[in-house]
């Protein structure tokens, strides 16, 4: 759910980074705080364990420019992969505009991609959601790892509503912001469209 | 969409900053803030300048939802009222309608009780402008800035 400030002129979205424990979704939002000037970026929050594995969420503000006068701040959340934090997942998802889900590319993952992707419907619909109704996209990470599974097989398990999807390789930052880009834009465009409905 | 849109408009954000204002001065506080329950910043007041509020409005919100997810396992309605207590300082949650939550972070130079007694009030009025607020979203003549906005303004928006 999108907020809008007509006192200060602010866009404020939600994007959640969602995928299976380890698929590189912290990677992900630490790239683009590296990477991102810093007026344009807030703290990046990680509320991780010892060993750091994301407990409950990571949170990175990120203002990406001006709109008809209004500045336009995407909130970037990753939710914990591992099977157990299921909970704490769900109410991430409140109030979500857009979603990026991150697969594993290693073919040792590919069942626990299709766990997190169903967990992901599950948990959409239970806060009155349709993945398919939501601006989303895929991010096929992990692609310089030794044994991956080719793309086509990826995007056939994964990617059956045919949205946008990306090669990554979040530790260097390959497909990382085309990937942001991406679903940003159609967070937009899915808010343009509401207002003209 | 499962939640309707947030759209403040000057009218009521100005009731909104005269409440937190207000509780500010009645409460002896620091700061107060108004979070969305999804973690956006609304308001704030006090002394604002020294404290991360983008961060400590999404952390609130994340904490609310937390002890909401608490509250749901033990067939609780919900856990309205939270007090954290530090060495030097004190938060006081505060969820408002179940929508949107109010923060209030004081010292030694009040007490639990009168932060307590003014948040009630301040309470009863915020319920009051966010029905408002949330009527108004629904209205379908409300105006989205958004209505305007062209195809070729996202586009510009992710030319590097």
């Amino acid at each position: 759910m999108s907020f809008i400030n007509y006192l200060s002129r602010e866009i404020n979205c939600k994007i959640v980074y969602y995928g299976p424990g380890l698929c590189g979704k912290t990677t992900n939002l630490q790239y683009i705080y590296n990477r991102t000037n810093p007026d344009a970026k807030g703290k990046m929050i990680s509320l991780a364990t010892e060993t750091e594995r994301t407990l409950f969420f990571d949170f990175l503000p990120l203002e990406i420019g001006e709109i008809r006068g209004f500045k336009t701040r995407f909130h970037l959340y990753t939710v914990p992969g591992q099977v157990f934090y299921d909970a704490s997942r769900k109410l991430i998802l409140k109030g979500v505009d857009g979603v990026v889900f991150v697969a594993d590319s290693q073919m040792l993952r590919a069942e626990a991609n299709t766990e997190s992707m169903d967990n992901l419907r599950t948990n959409l619909a239970e806060q009155g959601y349709n993945l398919d109704a939501l601006p989303y996209v895929i991010q096929y990470n992990k692609r310089d790892m030794p044994a991956v599974s080719p793309v086509e097989e990826l995007r056939e398990m994964l990617n059956t509503g045919n949205v946008p999807d990306f090669s990554a390789v979040a530790t260097t930052g390959e497909g990382v912001f085309e990937t942001l880009k991406s679903v940003a834009k159609l967070v937009l465009t899915e808010l343009k469209r509401g207002a003209a409905r | 969409m499962a939640s309707p849109q947030m759209v403040m408009y000057e009218e009521e954000f100005a009731q909104v900053q005269a409440v937190t204002d207000r509780l500010v001065q009645d409460a002896n506080a620091r700061v107060v803030f108004v979070v969305d329950k999804n973690g956006q910043l609304i308001a704030g007041s006090g002394d604002t300048a020294d404290i991360d509020t983008t961060s400590l409005a999404s952390l609130a919100a994340g904490n609310i939802a937390a002890t909401g997810g608490i509250a749901q396992l033990l067939r609780e309605q919900e856990f309205a009222t939270q007090y954290h207590e530090g060495v030097r300082q004190n938060v006081h949650i505060q969820v408002v309608s179940g929508r949107v939550i109010l923060v209030v972070i004081f010292d030694n130079r009040t007490s639990l009780g009168l932060v307590r007694l003014r948040v009630k009030r301040a309470n009863e009025q915020l319920v009051r402008i966010f029905e408002m607020v949330m009527a108004k979203a629904q209205d379908p003549f409300q105006a989205s800035p958004f209505a305007e906005i062209t195809d070729d303004d996202i586009d510009n928006l992710f030319n590097d």
